[in-house]
């Protein structure tokens, strides 16, 4: 070995910025949004129809989004916060320390900002990234078709070229709360010869734009978080096509990978969650603090086990990231991955609560019962693309197996 | 810390790489036991390893030592347990070393640490007495006489407890437990050397009487509970490691088989059961990659609470090891199950190393209290 020297300390980012990062949100984070969502209704999505549930609430989207931190790492040019990734991940750490919610959920900054920044012209960017960041429109995806699901480059909505513009005409299923979106990002079909990933373009409109309606669709869980959406000779501009006319199954899959990284991170400990042991010793039977019933208590601890261990490889693959590695090897891993702990999440929960988890209704106002969210995590393996899809694409494209 | 390797540790764990495949091959574990002397490992190999400053990287410079940190020996041992490579580095450049800088006084470390680091001496820990490891539960006493005591018992499971040349011993002294630097040399101690199942050695050792110094005490007298739990720890993660390292090898090359193995005209990999198992797999190692990589830089950063990240990673790496070791045969199919093909040793190094300092059970229920449940 050549004697290696003492590992030099790792570089830190400047320990001002927490301090100033932390000065400030004591000062500006009100004290209503210091407590994770107790359930969907206290989600601020924004978008021209969002009715503020508190004064709080609404001032601390301002606040945030006035400093860019609704979407910390965008250029400060389209709003955002411009911070580097070591910025990046104290503001979080910061937000996590005071249990601090998000101040918008937004499908624009989670799955359309990044495509924009990576794709988009400079007047596409300048339209729609400044809005997404303060939380003024709220985004819906179109993706999914009634016969496209995992075989998603089967689509057939067809946007014909009318010269100066293009029309629109098709359906679309499962979009995310398509009835309360003010634009959607769409996949359309726009050259009908040729092989089929070749001829998608991805595409963008206002939902308010004449012959889009929807539908909702409700699940098991009797929840509707989904709709269908029709297009009926829908007008399109020309200038809202992203990464080009025909080019937009790249930009769908780019767009794809943030979106399983993003359903990755619901099936985390540290999102703020009551961890499962908690829950598991506060109602039932335990002897010297251990679970009574040990079969069950093994099962807890496996689950808590490999939950932690997804929380530091989404550390890791960070970190590598931050060095200098791509993250696209980890995006099919993680959802696979998350969707699957947090599906187990609700198994033990329901298996901890027994008979009273059988309630249809929440007991708590507006929340949701343990057994709706149960019934809710089950799609949590189909949505995004199913676990055998993400299985399938790190067989072939990490693993290399062929076929 | 970031969980990225630096530069330096990329280096050393490449710089292993290179030597262990080209030293200490799986080939080398097959002529061990084929043809070795029932050492459990080559003296020659170990002094090479010395050279390269392995045996060091642990002990401080002061005692002739490279300081240099867990983590780097961490990725050596991941090496070694991608090649099989039996050598004392687990059981001495680590847990005796960790034991020493934990416990030891200045007096100790200064006889002890330099042959360590040297090559020249071998320290095994000897902490268990029943088939399933409980460190708390010990019969093995040493009762006080006039400046110092008289040590009786028996451990099992000793790590190259056949070349050791002294033994971290753990006894009851009247108040708790403690911990004693045993010289195997001494009056009363009889060492029975038993080979395992994956051609490595253990020893049973029995102590009848052995009188010690005082100065023989490793840490406070009857205080030695906390000490053996850390050091231990620090052998568990550093198991871990090597798990992490055989579960890869095991994997890849199974991975590399599914490739080139054709039935009915294609290859075998191209069939979506087997696919989705081999991708479920890589899931799991990637997440043993994390838990070990995080236990080791939390050792460096100091040990103190290091319990719940060593029984995660114990427990999780052996489980996902065991899992690879397994699909590695039946993916392998016939051809896994014959000892001319090597996959077999990795899933019986990987047994004896998931028993070793606790079961992924043990660490699961460790885990668990931990967590308050």
């Amino acid at each position: 070995m050549s004697t290696p020297a003492p590992a030099p300390a790792p570089a830190t980012a400047a320990p001002d910025f927490r301090t100033e990062v932390r000065a400030w949100l004591d000062a500006n984070c009100p004290e209503s949004m210091r407590s994770p969502y107790r359930s969907e209704a206290d989600v601020c999505w924004g978008g021209r129809g969002f009715v503020f549930h508190t004064e709080e609430q609404r001032r601390w989207l301002e606040r945030m989004a006035g400093r860019g931190w609704t979407a910390p790492t965008w250029p400060r040019d389209y709003g955002g916060g411009g911070l580097g990734r070591e910025e990046a991940k104290i503001l979080k750490e910061e937000l996590a320390r005071i249990h601090a919610r998000p101040p918008l959920m937004s499908f624009g900054i989670s799955m359309l900002g990044p495509a924009l920044l990576k794709f988009g012209t400079e007047e596409q960017k300048r339209q729609h990234l400044p809005p997404i960041v303060r939380g003024e429109l709220r985004w819906a995806q179109g993706y999914s078709e009634p016969n496209a699901g995992s075989d998603l480059a089967s689509l057939q909505a067809r946007c014909e070229d009318r010269g100066d513009h293009f029309v629109l005409n098709g359906s679309k299923i499962w979009t995310s709360y398509g009835n309360y979106a003010d634009w959607m990002f769409c996949l359309v079909r726009t050259d009908f010869e040729s092989k089929k990933q070749e001829g998608i373009s991805f595409v963008m409109f206002d939902m308010a734009t004449p012959g889009v309606s929807t539908r909702p669709i409700r699940l098991i869980s009797g929840k509707s978080p989904f709709t269908e959406t029709f297009f009926e000779d829908v007008r399109v501009a020309k200038d809202q096509v992203i990464g080009g006319l025909n080019r937009g199954w790249t930009v769908a899959k780019y767009l794809l990978s943030h979106e399983r990284e993003m359903i990755a991170g619901t099936g985390l400990s540290s999102a703020g969650s009551t961890p499962v042991s908690k829950t598991a010793v506060h109602l039932l039977d335990t002897e010297n603090g251990v679970l009574r019933n040990s079969a069950l208590r093994a099962d807890i601890a496996r689950f808590e086990m490999d939950e932690r261990c997804l929380d530091l490889t989404i550390e890791r693959a960070r970190d590598e990231a931050q060095a200098g590695a791509s993250l696209g090897a980890y995006a099919s891993m993680f959802k696979y991955y998350g969707t699957e702990l947090n599906m187990r999440r609700w198994e033990l929960l329901m298996a901890i609560g027994g008979y009273d988890a059988l309630a249809w209704e929440g007991g708590d106002g507006d929340a949701e019962s343990t057994a709706q969210h149960w019934l809710r995590s089950k799609g949590n393996s189909i949505e995004g693309g199913t676990s055998e899809i993400q299985l399938n694409i790190v067989a072939k494209h990490i693993l290399g197996l062929p076929g | 810390m970031v969980l990225v390797l630096n530069d330096e540790q990329t280096m050393l764990r490449d710089a292993a790489r290179d030597f262990l495949g080209e030293r200490a091959p799986v080939r080398h574990l097959r002529e061990l036991r084929d043809h070795g002397a029932g050492t459990g490992y080559s003296r020659a190999l170990w002094a090479e390893m010395a050279d390269l400053g392995w045996t060091a990287i642990l002990v401080p410079e002061a005692y002739g030592g490279l300081g240099y940190g867990y983590t780097g020996l961490g990725l050596v041992l991941e090496e070694t347990g991608r090649t099989l490579t039996p050598s004392p580095l687990l059981g001495t450049a680590l847990t005796a070393v960790a034991a020493l800088n934990l416990g030891g006084s200045h007096a100790q470390c200064e006889a002890i640490l330099p042959g360590i680091a040297a090559g020249e001496r071998i320290v095994s820990l000897a902490c268990d007495e029943a088939s399933r490891h409980r460190p708390g539960q010990v019969a093995t006493a040493a009762r006080e006489r006039a400046g110092g005591y008289l040590l009786s018992g028996r451990k099992i499971a000793v790590i190259d407890g056949q070349a050791a040349d002294t033994f971290i011993v753990s006894a009851w002294t009247g108040g708790g437990l403690s911990l004693f630097l045993v010289p195997a040399d001494a009056a009363g101690v009889t060492v029975e050397p038993c080979s395992v199942l994956d051609t490595h050695v253990a020893a049973n050792v029995r102590f009848d009487r052995v009188d010690l110094d005082a100065v023989a005490l490793l840490g406070p007298p009857d205080q030695g509970q906390g000490l053996l739990d850390r050091v231990l720890d620090v052998a568990r993660i550093g198991v871990a490691a090597e798990l992490l390292g055989l579960a890869q090898e095991a994997f890849e090359r199974t991975v590399h088989y599914l490739k080139e193995r054709k039935q009915f005209g294609v290859p075998i990999g191209s069939f979506q059961a087997l696919q989705h198992r081999a991708a479920m797999l890589h899931a799991e190692i990637e997440m043993c990659k994390s838990v070990v990589l995080k236990a080791l830089q939390q050792l460096d950063d100091g040990i103190a609470d290091c319990a719940e990240l060593a029984s995660l990673a114990k427990s999780k790496v052996a489980a996902t090891a065991h899992l690879a070791a397994t699909e590695a045969i039946q993916m392998h199919g016939g051809i896994g199950m014959t000892d001319e093909f090597d996959i077999g040793f990795f899933l019986k190094r990987c047994r004896i190393l998931e028993t070793l300092y606790g079961d992924r059970h043990f660490h699961l229920d460790r885990y668990a209290r931990a967590r308050g449940y």
